[in-house]
Parts: structure tokens; sequence; C-alpha cells
């Protein structure tokens, strides 16, 4: 049985990672042809580079999660395809024309009715109206949880969202982040769920490697909302919701110091001052102006301009400090004060 | 710049375990009854209040550490 199941991880892992890293060449090809590019501002000349990536990075999951459902029935692997693809068509709305601020979050939380509804189907298939702490237990809260499960799509999906400010950031994060997710639910001995997540992990690997500087495709609302919403889905759906925010506090820290500091929901692009600027050899330097939001990257580099380059490997290092904050906080799950 | 923001995390992390001890230790144990079909409407909703106090809270203390921490990026 047992290896019946890591048959069918590599087999997943490989199916995730084979179909983001075939399917993406085309998908620039396709969308360069349609001129559906866009200026990156922190390349020497502002190339222009193709986007939405979200398409391919959608077949890699759909792909995986098919097979594993195909496999296995879990109604915990359908509830995470189905949120996941509407994550994804929230995303593309955005990426097609320009919405409001508010309209992601609502509709990132409408989302989550896949989850919710297969819960009422299949009660603790699904999830489990539980939080778990460590060293302190957990704690049940029937109707609060709900309350959770749809704040928590909206808060994974734009925290992504909101890292995807510089070339194989969100998916080099998110590459990071969902390694250690599946770790962790290896150490909880949650190893169906565990399964379920490895396409994650897989899927931003293999776009990675497009997606990296110098940038030949951007994710784009669609894929960084698609990777967010499918990570949310499977901290509910694995039961390990604290320790999967635990290793997204970098994004976190970014969102909430951009929030903190422009007080109102708002997208990147109705910002009336970038909160950072380029020196006379295109580093990545803090601006002065005091409109600016506070951002992770306006931190990274507030003491010396650094290149883009550098900053997403500052980036990396805060997601791998997490990641371990992460797997230690799931060996402490099992562990009562 | 980068040690500071190594140190919020790290604060970020105790609190969010720290929280969850508070949260489990107070929501935990706490049943209201006696007001028959009502008495589970009551409790999660009490529940909700004192979970949504404790992040509000939790909110404030990180708003506070973040200005310590970052006030001299913050300020310039």
């Amino acid at each position: 049985m047992m290896l019946d199941k890591t048959i069918a991880a590599v087999a997943v892992s490989a199916i995730a990672f084979l179909v983001v890293y075939a399917a993406t060449p085309p998908l620039i090809r396709a969308l360069e042809r349609r001129k559906l590019v866009v200026k990156d501002y922190n390349r020497v000349g502002g190339a222009n580079v193709a986007r939405p990536g979200g398409p391919a990075i959608l077949a890699g999951i759909l792909a995986s999660e098919l097979v594993l459902y195909g496999l296995y029935s879990s109604p915990a692997v359908l509830a995470i395809i189905l949120t996941t693809s509407l994550s994804f068509l929230v995303g593309l709305a955005d990426d097609r024309r320009v919405l409001g601020g508010w309209f992601k979050p609502l509709a990132l939380a409408a989302s989550a009715a896949p989850i919710l509804l297969l819960g009422y189907f299949w009660p603790h298939l699904v999830y489990d109206p539980q939080l778990g702490f460590p060293l302190f237990g957990h704690v049940t809260i029937p109707l609060l949880y709900m309350g959770l499960v749809i704040v928590m799509i909206p808060i994974t999906g734009n925290t992504i969202n909101s890292i995807d400010v510089l070339n194989g950031v969100a998916s080099g994060f998110m590459m990071i982040a969902s390694f250690a997710l599946s770790l962790c639910l290896f150490i909880v001995h949650n190893y169906d769920i565990a399964m379920a997540s490895l396409p994650l992990g897989f899927v931003s690997a293999a776009f990675y490697r497009y997606h990296k500087f110098p940038s030949r495709i951007f994710p784009g609302d669609s894929g960084a909302l698609t990777l967010g919403a499918m990570y949310g889905t499977i901290a509910i759906v694995g039961h390990v919701e604290i320790v999967a925010a635990i290793a997204l506090l970098p994004a976190v820290i970014n969102s909430f110091l951009f929030l903190s500091s422009v007080k109102r929901v708002i997208e990147h692009r109705q910002l009336k001052a970038n909160p950072v600027e380029h020196t006379d050899d295109f580093k990545l330097k803090a601006t002065a102006d005091r409109d600016a939001p506070v951002t992770l990257v306006r931190l990274i580099v507030a003491n010396k301009p650094m290149t883009e380059k550098e900053v997403g490997f500052a980036i990396f290092k805060l997601a791998f400090f997490s990641a371990a904050l992460a797997v230690a906080t799931s060996f402490m799950m099992g562990v009562r004060l | 710049m980068k040690a500071p923001i190594y140190a919020y995390i790290l604060i970020m992390w105790g609190l969010i375990i720290a929280g969850g001890g508070l949260l489990i230790s107070i929501i935990g144990p706490l049943r209201i009854e006696g007001y028959g079909r009502y008495n589970e409407l009551l409790d999660s909703g009490i529940k909700a209040a004192i979970a949504i106090l404790l992040v509000v809270l939790w909110v404030f203390i990180m708003s506070k550490i973040k200005n310590w921490i970052f006030h001299k990026q913050i300020r310039n």
C-alpha cells in the first residue's frame, strides 16, 4: 500500500513538472504572437515579457491532481481541483481587464465554496472544524472554521500575488513554501494530502525555470492566485493551517507592511508612488518618497542598492528561514505542554 | 537591513504560538448552556468574537513591533 502511494507520489510530481515545463514555451510564443506582453520596468531597456503564465500552471496542477483523483477518488483532492480552478478564473478575469481592489478578495472568497460544499457532503474527509496549535492542542470551532475557510483562500491568493513583484520571486517563493508544507504534512503523518501537495512544488519549480531572472514569462494574476489558492486549500484539507501560515511569513509580512502603510485594499497599479526606484546602474534602491508604501523589497534595499537578482535571493533566504520554522512547528504539533 | 526582518519573522512566529495557546485556553473550555436550541449559535458567536478580538490584538502588537523595528527605514 505504502509502495503504491510512493509510486503515485512520484508519478504525479513528474506529471506536474513535465506538463508545466513543456507547456510554458508554446504559451510564451502564443502570448507574444497575440501581443499579450508587459514591460519589465526593472530590466535595462524595459524588455517586453509574456503574461500570463497561469494557463500553464493550471494545466500542470489539473493534470497531476486529476490523475490523483482518478487513483483515490478523494473528496479533498476534488476540493483542491475545484477551488484552484475557480481561483484561476478569478485571476484570468483580472489579467484580461483591470478590476477593482475589492473584486479579487470577494471573488476568491466565493472560490472557497467547493471546500464547504464538499465538506458538507463528506464531513471530516475534506476538512475538520478544528484549529490545531503546537504545544497547546486544538480547539473545535464549527461555525468559526467555516469563516476561516472563506477568508483563507483570499488571504493566501493575494499574499502570493502581492509578492509577485520581481523576476522569479512568486514561483521561487512558492516552490520553497510548498515543499516545506509537503514535508510538514509528512511529519504530521498526513500522507494523502502530502502527496496531493507535491504537484504544487513541482509546478512552481518548472515555472521558475522560465520565470527566474531574466523572466521570459510572468505568472500574472491567474498564475499567482492559482498557486496561492492551491496552497490555502492544501492547508485546510491537510489540517495544517498554522504551519502553512508560518511557511508563508515573509509574504505575509509584505502584505502586512503594504496594508498598514496604505491603510486600504488597493492594487499595486493604483499606487501613486513606487516603493523602490533605480540607481544609474539599474540597481534597486529604496525611494525617499514619503507617500510610497513600505514593502518587503523596500526594507531589503533600505541600506544599500541591490540588483533584482540579489533581492530575489534575499527573499528566498527569508523563505528558507520561515520554512525551517514551519518544519520545527510541525514537530511541535505532536508535543503537549 | 536583513537581520531586523529575520527578527520580525521570529517574533511573528512566537506570537502565533503564544496566541494559539491563549486561544485554546480561553475558547477551548468555553461552553454556553441553558439557552436551548440557541446554545450552539451563542457558543460559536462568543468564540468568534473572542477569536476576532485576539486577531485584532495580534495585528495591533505586530504593528507596534513593526514601527519599533523598522522605524528608521519607515521614517526615512
